[in-house]
């Protein structure tokens, strides 16, 4: 078992994602930045989509009850281990009775912990990924306790990876949404010249942002949406649905982010600046 | 139905989306669930399918690259081949509702607005079939079509910051039963003591898309009888097959 005796800000157990199900209005979840978890997973010979923590902001505090080998990626939250500072993007060995803990947030917003095997958990409708009501737990408290496989020995083929980050991207890639059509020349101008703020309001549901648009008076019919979904309300704001958003809505879907923006996006936190690029 | 000149466009780098004409029609919404049908029969379990009113949302699941281009051949040919029509079961599902105080706070405030007594009101929600136009926004939460004009009013002015599970409300053109304790601007009429979506149910959703629902009023006692069995996992539901 690994136990938090910290839980953090906001700590859950992602996979890739719960499918088949949108059809009745269950979210699809999963990690947020898929980029950062799927370095991690591979350089522990996992499968990319293998479940891992998924944590934001504030890390946890937590022992490890078994031997296995660990790998921590995306945001770069001061991690120690025993209180020795680790890296991210590194195999690390980890005994019985270590103890992780998190400290000063210097980029990103979730940062990744990833462990030998992948963790175990809940599973439900196909996915170890909380999301309440699906899942019992919405995220973490103090004291809960997470299993895994027991490692005591594996030899990586890559001990560590050096790759550009996307930590410090700002430029958002996105595509033509259903109701791209909708937009006027002002609107158009505003989108892609301006920068835009991530809002005190973001999380995995969805990402508003500050500085508005001109509004609109079109109705659309409810219609699906995807994570990566840019709805634009009648007001003029801007609502970037994520990973745990809605399965429809009634406002109309302007753009559509790329799936690696999805990424740099899950990395953004509140006052940092994007701005939006057209492919 | 005859066929109609689907709109097929990309939406972002997983998806498709498939409109029918901007209509809210059980003929569209019937044309719909037809071409589910026959898509998922041809291309199993490679694409997730969300139907709400006029449109589905495909969503390709394998990591490798989605060919807009092959995907919308494939997708016009499901739509216009000569296909045996297999129709789903579709059923109309009789839902309990409490209309008591304890539950029904807009209650007195929504007969008054809409003119009618109380006893009007309930024996209007209740006498009508309600088509489910799609299965959105929140696990379980209905898009359900046919309210008479007579039982539309505006959502609240002020939404609630939290309205209890299985609250059934009124706004606009629409009724419906929140799933889950959420916030919400509906008036709210009743409570529903059956879950519509349970996770633990190995179809955690009973409703599907092209079902039926009509509410039936039950008391305060009754009531508490079946939000007990529910709660062990008993439902009793009446359900009427629509197509045999």
């Amino acid at each position: 078992m690994l136990k938090f005796l910290k839980s953090g800000f906001y700590t859950t157990l992602q996979d890739f994602g719960r499918f088949g199900y949108r059809n009745i209005g269950v979210p699809v979840s999963g990690v947020m930045d898929e980029l950062s978890v799927k370095k991690a997973n591979i350089l522990l010979g996992n499968k990319g989509e293998d479940a891992v923590l998924e944590i934001t902001m504030t890390g946890p505090t937590l022992i490890f009850e078994l031997p296995t080998y660990i790998c921590l990626s995306g945001a770069q939250l001061s991690p120690t281990l025993n209180n020795e500072p680790i890296e991210n993007y590194k195999v690390i060995k980890v005994e019985a009775g270590d103890i992780l803990s998190y400290g000063k947030l210097e980029s990103g917003f979730r940062s990744y912990l990833a462990v030998k095997g992948g963790f175990q958990g809940e599973k439900q409708l196909g996915s170890y990924s909380q999301y309440n009501p699906v899942t019992v737990k919405k995220c973490f408290k103090d004291g809960d306790e997470i299993p895994y496989a027991q490692i005591k020995h594996y030899e990586p083929v890559i001990t560590e990876l050096k790759l550009e980050s996307h930590l410090d991207r700002d430029t958002i890639e996105v595509f033509r949404g259903p109701e791209f059509s909708i937009l006027t020349d002002a609107q158009l101008e505003a989108l892609f010249s301006k920068d835009f703020t991530i809002s005190k309001k973001n999380n995995r549901m969805a990402y508003q942002l500050e500085g508005e648009i001109d509004g609109h008076s079109e109705s659309i019919l409810t219609s699906g949406t995807l994570p990566g979904t840019v709805q634009l309300t009648s007001a003029g704001k801007l609502i970037i649905l994520m990973k745990d958003g809605q399965t429809t809505g009634g406002y109309p879907r302007v753009l559509q982010l790329s799936e690696a923006a999805i990424s740099t996006l899950a990395q953004k936190r509140f006052g940092d600046n994007i701005s939006f690029k057209l492919s | 139905m005859k066929e109609v000149p689907l709109a097929i466009r990309p939406f972002g780098e997983k998806a498709v989306l498939v409109e029918w004409p901007n209509k809210v029609k059980e003929t569209i919404l019937n044309d719909i669930l037809t071409f589910i049908n026959s898509f998922k029969r041809e291309h199993p379990s490679i694409w997730e399918l969300i139907p709400a009113y006029n449109s589905v949302t495909m969503v390709w699941l394998p990591s490798t690259k989605l060919d807009f281009d092959e995907a919308k051949t494939q997708i016009l040919e499901s739509y216009t081949g000569k296909h045996e029509p297999m129709e789903n079961e579709r059923f109309l599902w009789k839902l309990p509702v409490c209309y008591d105080a304890e539950f029904a706070t807009d209650l007195i405030e929504t007969a008054e607005t809409l003119g009618f007594s109380v006893e009007e009101l309930i024996k209007q929600h209740t006498a009508h079939e309600y088509i489910v136009f799609g299965i959105g926004f929140l696990p379980g939460f209905m898009y359900l079509g046919g309210l008479p004009k007579s039982l539309q009013l505006p959502r609240r002015k002020e939404p609630r910051l939290d309205v209890a599970k299985g609250s059934v409300g009124l706004a606009g053109k629409q009724t419906g039963i929140y799933p889950q304790d959420s916030p919400g601007g509906w008036n709210i009429i009743g409570n529903c003591p059956i879950p519509i979506f349970d996770a633990s149910k190995k179809n955690p959703c009973f409703v599907n898309a092209g079902d039926k629902i009509q509410f039936q009023p039950i008391s305060k006692a009754e009531y508490d009888l079946r939000k007990i069995e529910s709660e062990i996992g008993i439902y009793n539901l009446e359900k009427i097959p629509l197509n045999a």
